[in-house]
């Protein structure tokens, strides 16, 4: 499967490919890693005319340690999420999903940036991040903004990016080493959650997030609020898929997967 | 458009569409079919390389990602007569079958014993769950990685 035709130019600085999106309009596209994007093209799904590649931006991969946050450079490959020192102390859940992504082969190409601004429900890292309180940095023509994670996905593949806008930093709250749980539930090794459940201790509470239970990833806030009230892990995890509109495909009913969130959230809380 | 990289080694350039997807350009451009093509949708680890020491799937990235960068292909990975430890191990473990992912499986075994020198089972099967094979049940394929492992890590 060949990808439609396309030009493809590389930019060498993050203002330069704002500037090439700006001048080639809405049907070019950025490319990170191109571990969403190349298939979506293969299949013809996706048809940009003009590739603007922004993978080679090595100044924006990095992790730091920000002082009250952590900020993570939206072009930081998984693997170097997974590998990264400061992320295994100051916020070892992103650390630990980032390394249940794909396999090591889609860990060595694809970035945090990329996963996010793809805005696919079933990826494992926007929900991680939901549950973080993140905050993503937007780099446009006339200037960069901050738009918390829990404004960002609008809906299915659809994000608060605007076309001409490039997401350059990711920032998440300091939530520790210890204290977090990632339950993915699939049939096949590598595969796409069939659900998934973030818990994370935050600042004294514990913040939970659902993957692939809607049309964007989402914050299992009537969890949240339950646990708040002083409910137990079994009885708040009842509360998994209120609010929720769970997709239905080949691997599961809007059903199952309501009971899958259920059960996941019991075990992602009662192993925190 | 012109994509240069060093291929086992040696310098080569070619003039691709900006289109080409690595593992063509290995195959067809470069002339080296070692490398297969098996689900093509970044599956099944079947066309599995190094790009800069680490596996990727060429079927998923652009030829023009790799401009400048050192790939390895199965081709490349024997000492001239002398073959890899992990070439070694496959063909003492019979670590293959009809030998279709045998490749991928080699080369996300050599990126993954690069990254944890010292594994277990468990992270041998975890660590090649990007490659699939339909012959062996991947018994002695995780034997070999181990027996590479061993090996390699006498060597040092």
């Amino acid at each position: 499967m060949i990808p439609a035709a396309f030009d493809y130019v590389r930019a060498e600085s993050g203002a330069e490919a704002i500037a090439l999106i700006g001048e080639h309009g809405e049907d070019a596209k950025f490319l990170a890693g191109g571990m969403s994007l190349l298939p979506l093209m293969k299949l013809r799904l996706a048809t940009p005319t003009v590739l603007i590649d922004v993978g080679r931006l090595r100044d924006l991969s990095y992790v730091r340690d920000a002082g009250d946050h952590v900020a993570i450079g939206a072009l930081t490959r998984h693997r170097d999420l997974e590998t990264s020192p400061v992320l295994a102390e100051q916020c070892g859940v992103l650390r630990a999903v980032a390394a249940q992504v794909g396999d090591n082969q889609v860990r060595h190409r694809g970035t945090i940036g990329g996963s996010v601004a793809h805005g696919d429900p079933a990826s494992d890292l926007p929900a991680a991040l939901l549950a973080l309180d993140a905050t993503f940095v937007l780099q446009g023509p006339g200037g960069s903004r901050s738009v918390a994670a829990t404004e960002f996905f609008h809906g299915f593949l659809e994000t608060a990016l605007a076309p001409d806008e490039l997401l350059t930093e990711i920032q998440v709250r300091k939530s520790g080493a210890a204290g977090f749980a990632y339950e993915k539930f699939n049939r096949r090794a590598q595969d796409w959650a069939i659900v998934g459940a973030v818990a994370t201790r935050v600042n004294g509470g514990t913040h939970v997030a659902l993957v692939n239970m809607g049309s964007t990833p989402l914050r299992a806030t009537a969890v949240e609020t339950a646990l708040a009230q002083g409910a137990s892990a079994a009885d708040a995890a009842r509360e998994a898929a209120v609010g929720t509109e769970p997709p239905s495909d080949l691997n599961a009913s809007p059903e199952y997967r309501t009971h899958l969130a259920q059960v996941l959230v019991r075990r992602a809380l009662e192993a925190i | 458009m012109k994509v240069g990289v060093t291929l086992n080694g040696a310098a080569q350039e070619h003039d691709v569409e900006a289109r080409t997807l690595l593992v063509q350009y290995l195959r067809e451009a470069c002339g080296l079919t070692g490398t297969k093509i098996g689900c093509d949708t970044s599956s099944c680890g079947a066309c599995t390389v190094l790009v800069n020491n680490e596996s990727v799937k060429s079927c998923t990235m652009l030829a023009a990602q790799a401009d400048g960068a050192s790939i390895t292909t199965i081709e490349g990975l024997a000492d001239g007569e002398r073959w890899h430890p992990v070439q070694t191990a496959f063909h003492e473990n019979h670590g293959l079958q009809c030998g279709y992912c045998t490749a991928g499986m080699v080369l996300a075994a050599v990126s993954l014993l690069d990254e944890i020198p010292n594994p277990t089972e468990r992270d041998v099967r975890l660590g090649l769950e990007g490659n699939l094979c339909r012959c062996t049940g991947y018994h002695n394929i995780v034997k070999s990685v181990l027996a590479a492992a061993e090996t390699m890590q006498g060597a040092k």
